[in-house]
């Protein structure tokens, strides 16, 4: 029975390349898929986008496409990947230079355009905010992008053109890896029972690291052998949706139950219903067995059909937030801590009332401990952090400076301020019915 | 005993959505776990951080339990002014929980 390969390139914007790069040299791939859009990436692209036209794709693209394309090409490994952010077409005359530049005689790269809906929301009236219940109306005159998660269509029209690099804009993570099991198996596209199946392998791979030990070690009882060495993933499946993930074996990491476990459950609600633009998958009996170290089958997982909406997720400017920190150290470092956060409340209260109120973190103590046991031994050492969401940047700019002022106007020995100002860009999901989007394909070829 | 001496845990965020994945080391400790950490129980234990309702998933055969926790975050990683708005850290919270 026909099997291929599929490798994991990338689990976020700034990943590491090496691991990626060691995989297609090493792991016999068919293809291999670089994820590299959290839910707000898109936005900042656009932004950037907006200010340099010929910009708004993944700024390690560049560094990672010199690398990747004379590899791919060598060793036959199509690449799929969601580096072309806010702007898929100029990543792909990008990807076109750096191909001639290199004196590749032969590739074919494909840009996916249309998951950009900004227009297509802004006409579209009584659309609600998912994560609210609001109408996206309260919203109209910040927001600035929407973007829709697209599935595997205008992947596989690529694939089914011989495209040897495939960039898109938004795409749903596991749609990367499902498009090339579908091309290669012949999937027919309301079989949802392989549709999951090939769903839980993008799922298990779409956060690379993750499901080799990364976000998983620790020093008791989940040990990874040679963490700093740590390695991506790779699946092999076959036409009826079944097989294994491995990583390769001389790179760091493990592969085992426990992990595949976390990553199945990361970033999922109810597992009968992981719902993508494919479909919806049904996780909630799948089963991981170990066929031998570091290699890991999966079974059991299904599908059914997906509903006729896209999400988008709309990108609109939010304010700002203004934080400052300050160290405070000894034995009574928590109480003038304390006393450092109540200063600065009190100039905020009397100097500018509508910032309030702030949050109020001792870093070492709760900053991310919502409760600390009452039994806790005190800290020697705190960091005070305060932080405000504001309108404008000016307001954000006093809180910042209020704990700065706390070095030669608070209790004794505070050390170590900073400060940081966001203009806060914040994403808003609304649904979308999928007639209403076109998506378009552009190639660049070179055949000399 | 401390929840992080028989099980280990994953959090991952949706907006203002944290889950939190829960996984026993050995499946023979599986019903313990599930009889003593229920979503009312893991509400309690996030008190002042959790606003909305924890709903609990079951997955047996593979000794998870997977809860999903509503309004945790602060608003999100794209809104929250809160340190670790991702609630990454939620996870190793939890496993401190004694039963």
């Amino acid at each position: 029975m026909k099997k291929i390969r599929i490798g994991s390139g990338a689990g976020y914007a700034g990943d590491r390349l090496e691991p990626a790069l060691d995989l297609m040299q090493n792991a016999n791939l068919d293809y291999i898929c670089f994820e590299c859009l959290a839910e707000r990436t898109i936005a900042m692209a656009q932004q950037e986008k907006m200010h340099q036209p010929d910009l708004g794709y993944n700024a390690m693209f560049t560094y990672r496409m010199e690398r990747v394309l004379p590899l791919a090409m060598e060793k036959g490994v199509k690449v799929i990947t969601n580096m072309g952010a806010a702007n898929p077409e100029a990543a792909l005359q990008k990807a076109y230079e750096i191909a001639q530049k290199q004196g590749i005689k032969k590739i074919k790269i494909a840009a996916v355009l249309g998951d950009q809906v900004l227009s297509l929301v802004q006409q579209t009236p009584d659309l609600k905010i998912l994560e609210s219940g609001a109408p996206l109306e309260t919203l109209k005159e910040h927001i600035f992008s929407a973007n829709a998660y697209l599935g595997v269509a205008p992947i596989l029209a690529a694939l089914e053109a011989d495209a040897d690099i495939i960039i898109t804009g938004r795409v749903a993570d596991p749609s990367l890896f499902l498009a090339p099991m579908i091309h290669a198996f012949g999937w027919d596209l309301t079989n949802y029972d392989l549709l999951g199946k090939g769903t839980l392998v993008g799922h298990l791979l779409e956060c690379a690291g993750q499901l080799c030990g990364g976000y998983f070690a620790d020093t008791q009882k989940k040990q990874v052998h040679k963490l700093e060495h740590l390695g991506f993933p790779y699946s092999e499946i076959n036409a009826v949706g079944e097989g294994f993930v491995s990583k390769l074996e001389k790179s760091g990491g493990s592969v085992t139950t426990a992990t595949c476990t976390e990553q199945l459950l990361y970033e999922i609600h109810d597992p009968a219903a992981y719902i993508t633009p494919d479909c919806v998958a049904d996780f909630s009996a799948v089963e991981f067995s170990p066929l031998a170290n570091n290699k890991i089958a999966f079974s059991k997982a299904t599908g059914n059909a997906p509903t006729p909406f896209y999400k988008v997720s709309v990108g609109y400017k939010n304010g700002f937030i203004g934080e400052g920190q300050i160290s405070y150290a000894g034995a009574d470092c928590l109480e003038r801590a304390k006393w450092a956060a109540q200063l600065v409340q009190q100039r905020i209260q009397s100097l500018h009332p509508q910032l309030l109120p702030l949050d109020i973190d001792y870093i070492g103590w709760n900053s991310v401990t919502p409760n600390p046991k009452k039994t806790s031994a005190p800290p020697t050492e705190v960091r005070l952090r305060v932080a405000g969401k504001t309108n404008t940047r000016a307001e954000a700019q006093h809180i910042a400076n209020e704990v700065e002022a706390l070095y030669t106007n608070g209790p004794a020995g505070g050390g170590g301020a900073s400060k940081k100002l966001e203009a806060l860009v914040s994403i808003a999901s609304v649904l979308l019915p999928k007639d209403q989007i076109d998506v378009q394909l552009i190639f660049k070829e070179i055949n000399t | 005993m401390r929840l992080g001496e028989i099980a280990h845990a994953r959090s991952g965020d949706k907006g203002n959505i944290s889950n939190i994945s829960l996984i026993v080391y050995d499946s023979k400790d599986y019903a313990l776990v599930a009889a003593k950490v229920t979503p009312a129980v893991v509400k309690a234990w996030f008190a002042g951080q959790v606003k909305g309702e924890v709903i609990r998933y079951e997955l047996p055969q593979l000794g998870a339990l997977n809860f999903v926790l509503f309004e945790a975050l602060k608003g999100g990683v794209t809104c929250a002014t809160s340190l670790d708005k991702h609630g990454k850290t939620l996870s190793s919270i939890l496993l401190e929980m004694e039963i």
